[in-house]
C-alpha cells in the first residue's frame, strides 16, 4: 500500500532515465527475426516434432484401431470404452495405485532420517547422506536385478536370514500374494534418497530459536517435531509428495526386470505403463495403448490437482 | 570435556546412531552383495544355503560378460555416446532457446514459452508412439542416433536455463551491445560463461537420466549391439537364467561410472537434483 502511494511522487523524478531506456528498448523491441529463429528455431522444431505434435497425435490415435496389416481406422470412443471395462486395465491401475501408496511411505521414513541427520554435532553425516542417495543415481535395471537376487526364494539371502530365525520365507517375486508388495518395498528403498536431500536442506532453514522456545515451554522432542519441525518443512513435504506420486504412477523398469515376461504373476504386478508398453509395442495395438496412456495422464493431473487442493489444509507457508 | 561426556551418554544420541546405522546397512548391503556375487562361481551363486564369501574371486566373470550374447563393451559405449550426445545437444540448443526467452524480444514470446512449459506437465510415455514413428520414418530404428535424438530436445532444460539467465543483470548485455556485440556474441562470450553452474547441473541430470533410461531404448532398438547397457542388462531376463554372477558383474560395470561421477561432483549433483524435481 505504502509503496503504491509513494510511486506517483517518485515517478516524475526518475522519469528521464526510464525514457532513455525506453528509446533503446524500442530499438530492440523486435529482435530481428533471423536472430530469433537462430536461437529458438532448433529447439522449437525439435519440441514440436517430438513432444508437442505427439500429444495431439496420441490423442487422435486413442480414437483409432490399428489393423494387423497396417491401416488406421476411426473407432470413436471404443478404446475408451475398453479402458473402462477391461479387467486387465482395471487390475493394472489397482496395482499402480497400490505401488504408489506404498512408495509414498518413503516420505515419512525420509523425514525421520533427515531429522536425525540434522542433529547438531552429528558425525559421519556426509557418509550417511551418500549411502541414502546412491540408489537415486543407480540404474533401476541394476536395482531390479540386485533385489531379484536378494529376494530369490531358494538361494536369496533374505530367506536365508529368515530361515536362521526359523521362518520359512515365501518365494517373494513369484508368489501372487507377495510380488507387488516386494517390488513396492524395493521402490521405497530406491526413492528414499531424493526426499532426504530436500528435507535436510529444508530443516536447515528452520530457525533454532523456534525449537529453543518450544523446549522452554516444556515440549519434548516428539512434540517439538510435530509442532515446530513438521509445519516448517510442510511445503517441502508437499512438493516431494507431488513428485513421488507422479513418478510412482509411471513405474515400469522394476516390473520389467523383476517380473519375467512370462511370469504367472504378471496380472498381479503389471503397472499401467507396463501394460501400455505391452499393448503398444508387443501386441501392436497402438489405439488402445494411446487411450490407456491418455487415461493415465488424466489420473496424474487429477491427483496433482487434488493434492494442490488439499495442501491448503496442512501446508504452512511462512 | 564434561559436555562431550554428557553427549556420549545421551540416550537420544545413541538411538539416533542406532537408527542411522541400521538404515545405512540396509542401503549399503545390497551393493556389497552385488559386488561379492559378481566374483562368485556359478555353483556358489545357486548353492543352498547361500555362500556368503566366494572361495576364490572369479575375476574371469568380468571377462566373460564381454561375450557375444551380452556385448557389454559395445553397450557401455552406446550408453556413453548416447548420454554425451544428449547432454551436449540439450546444453547447446537449450541454452540458445533459454537465451531467446530471457533476452530477445519477439511477438508471442510469452505464449510460446507457455507452450514449452505445458510439455513438462505431460507424462513422458504419452510421446512414445509418435516418437517411435518419427524415428521409423527417418529409417533410424535400431541405430545409435535413435537412442538420443528425441532426448536432445527438452522443455525442462530450457526452463531451468532460462530461470538462470533471468538472474543475470541486463547491464551486461547493454554494455556488450555498446561495444558492438551482436546477439550471438552476447550469448556466447558474455552470458554463457556466467550460467555455467546451471549448465553443469543440467548436464549431470541429463547424463544420469540418459544412462539409466530403459523404456525408450527398448522401444526403438532391438539388436544387442545397438542397445544401451540398461536394455542389454534388462533383456538378460530369460536368457542368462540364474547366471547371477555375470548379471551382477554387468550391473557393477554399469553402475560404477555414475557412482564415480557422483563421488567427484557430489555438490553439483545434489544442487542439480534439488532444483529439478528429478526427471
Amino acid at each position: 500500500m505504502v509503496v503504491d502511494v509513494q510511486r506517483p511522487q517518485a515517478a516524475p523524478r526518475t522519469q528521464p532515465p526510464p525514457a532513455a531506456h525506453r528509446v533503446r528498448r524500442r530499438s530492440s523491441e523486435g529482435t530481428p527475426l533471423p536472430w530469433v529463429l537462430l536461437f529458438l528455431g532448433p529447439m522449437a522444431l525439435g519440441l514440436l516434432v517430438f513432444y508437442i505434435g505427439p500429444v495431439l497425435v496420441t490423442f487422435y490415435y486413442s480414437f483409432t484401431e490399428w489393423g494387423v496389416f497396417g491401416g488406421v481406422t476411426w473407432v470413436g470412443l471404443a478404446n475408451y470404452a475398453q479402458v473402462f471395462t477391461s479387467p486387465e486395465v482395471g487390475r493394472a491401475l489397482l496395482n499402480t495405485v497400490i505401488y504408489t501408496a506404498i512408495v509414498l511411505l518413503s516420505i515419512p521414513v525420509a523425514l525421520l532420517i533427515a531429522t536425525l541427520l540434522s542433529r547438531r554435532s552429528l558425525r559421519f553425516v556426509s557418509v550417511y547422506r551418500l549411502l541414502f542417495f546412491l540408489p537415486v543415481i543407480t540404474m533401476p535395471v541394476a536395482i531390479g536385478w540386485l533385489w531379484k537376487l536378494i529376494l530369490n526364494g531358494d538361494f536369496g539371502i533374505l530367506n536365508q536370514a529368515l530361515a536362521a530365525v526359523g521362518i520359512q520365507g515365501p518365494t517373494w517375486l513369484s508368489d501372487p500374494r507377495t510380488a507387488l508388495i516386494s517390488i513396492s518395498i524395493v521402490g521405497v528403498w530406491a526413492s528414499l534418497g531424493y526426499p532426504i536431500i530436500l528435507f535436510v536442506a529444508a530443516l536447515q532453514g528452520v530457525p533454532p530459536e523456534l525449537h529453543e522456545a518450544a523446549a522452554l515451554d516444556g515440549a519434548g522432542a516428539v512434540r517439538r517435531f510435530f509442532s515446530v519441525t513438521l509445519p516448517a518443512v510442510s511445503p517441502t513435504v508437499f512438493f516431494v509428495s507431488v513428485l513421488t506420486t507422479i513418478g510412482a504412477l509411471q513405474m515400469f523398469d522394476l516390473i520389467y526386470v523383476m517380473i519375467g515376461k512370462s511370469s504367472p504373476v504378471i496380472p498381479q504386478t503389471e503397472t499401467v505403463i507396463y501394460l501400455f508398453y505391452k499393448t503398444a509395442f508387443i501386441d501392436n495395438n497402438k489405439g488402445l495403448a494411446s487411450a490407456i496412456v491418455f487415461g493415465l495422464m488424466v489420473i496424474i493431473m487429477l491427483l496433482t490437482l487434488l493434492q494442490f487442493r488439499l495442501q491448503r489444509r496442512w501446508v504452512h507457508y511462512a | 570435556m564434561p559436555e562431550t561426556r554428557s553427549k556420549a551418554l545421551n540416550p537420544g544420541l545413541v538411538l539416533t546412531h542406532v537408527v542411522l546405522i541400521v538404515g545405512a546397512i540396509v542401503m549399503a548391503l545390497p551393493y556389497v552383495i552385488q559386488v561379492i556375487t559378481s566374483l562368485k562361481s556359478y555353483q556358489e551363486t545357486i548353492q543352498v544355503p547361500p555362500v556368503l564369501w566366494p572361495a576364490h574371486f572369479q575375476w574371469g566373470n568380468y571377462l566373460e560378460i564381454f561375450s557375444a550374447s551380452f556385448p557389454v563393451g559395445v553397450q557401455l559405449m552406446n550408453t556413453t555416446l548416447a548420454a554425451a550426445a544428449r547432454a551436449a545437444g540439450q546444453l547447446l540448443l537449450g541454452s540458445m532457446a533459454a537465451y531467446a526467452f530471457a533476452r530477445l524480444k519477439f511477438r508471442f514470446r510469452g505464449a510460446i514459452f507457455a507452450v514449452f512449459l505445458s510439455v513438462l506437465m505431460v507424462p513422458g510415455q504419452l510421446f512414445l508412439i509418435p516418437q517411435y514413428q518419427v524415428i521409423q520414418t527417418l529409417g533410424w530404428l535400431d541405430t545409435l542416433q535413435a537412442l538420443f535424438l528425441p532426448g536432445i530436445f527438452s522443455a525442462f532444460g530450457v526452463f531451468l536455463l532460462r530461470q538462470y539467465f533471468m538472474t543475470l543483470p541486463l547491464e551486461l548485455d547493454e554494455a556488450a551491445r555498446l561495444d558492438g556485440c551482436n546477439p550471438f556474441q552476447i550469448y556466447w562470450h558474455i552470458l554463457l560463461p556466467l550460467v555455467r553452474p546451471a549448465l553443469v547441473a543440467l548436464a549431470l541430470l541429463t547424463v544420469v537420466n540418459s544412462w539409466n533410461d530403459l523404456l525408450w531404448p527398448l522401444v526403438v532398438n532391438s539388436s544387442p549391439e545397438h542397445l544401451p547397457v540398461s536394455a542389454g542388462l534388462a533383456n538378460l531376463q530369460g536368457q542368462f537364467v540364474d547366471k547371477y554372477q555375470l548379471i551382477m558383474a554387468g550391473a557393477v560395470l554399469t553402475t560404477a561410472p555414475i557412482i564415480l561421477l557422483f563421488a567427484v561432483l557430489q555438490r553439483q549433483f545434489i544442487a542439480g537434483f534439488a532444483t529439478s524435481g528429478l526427471k
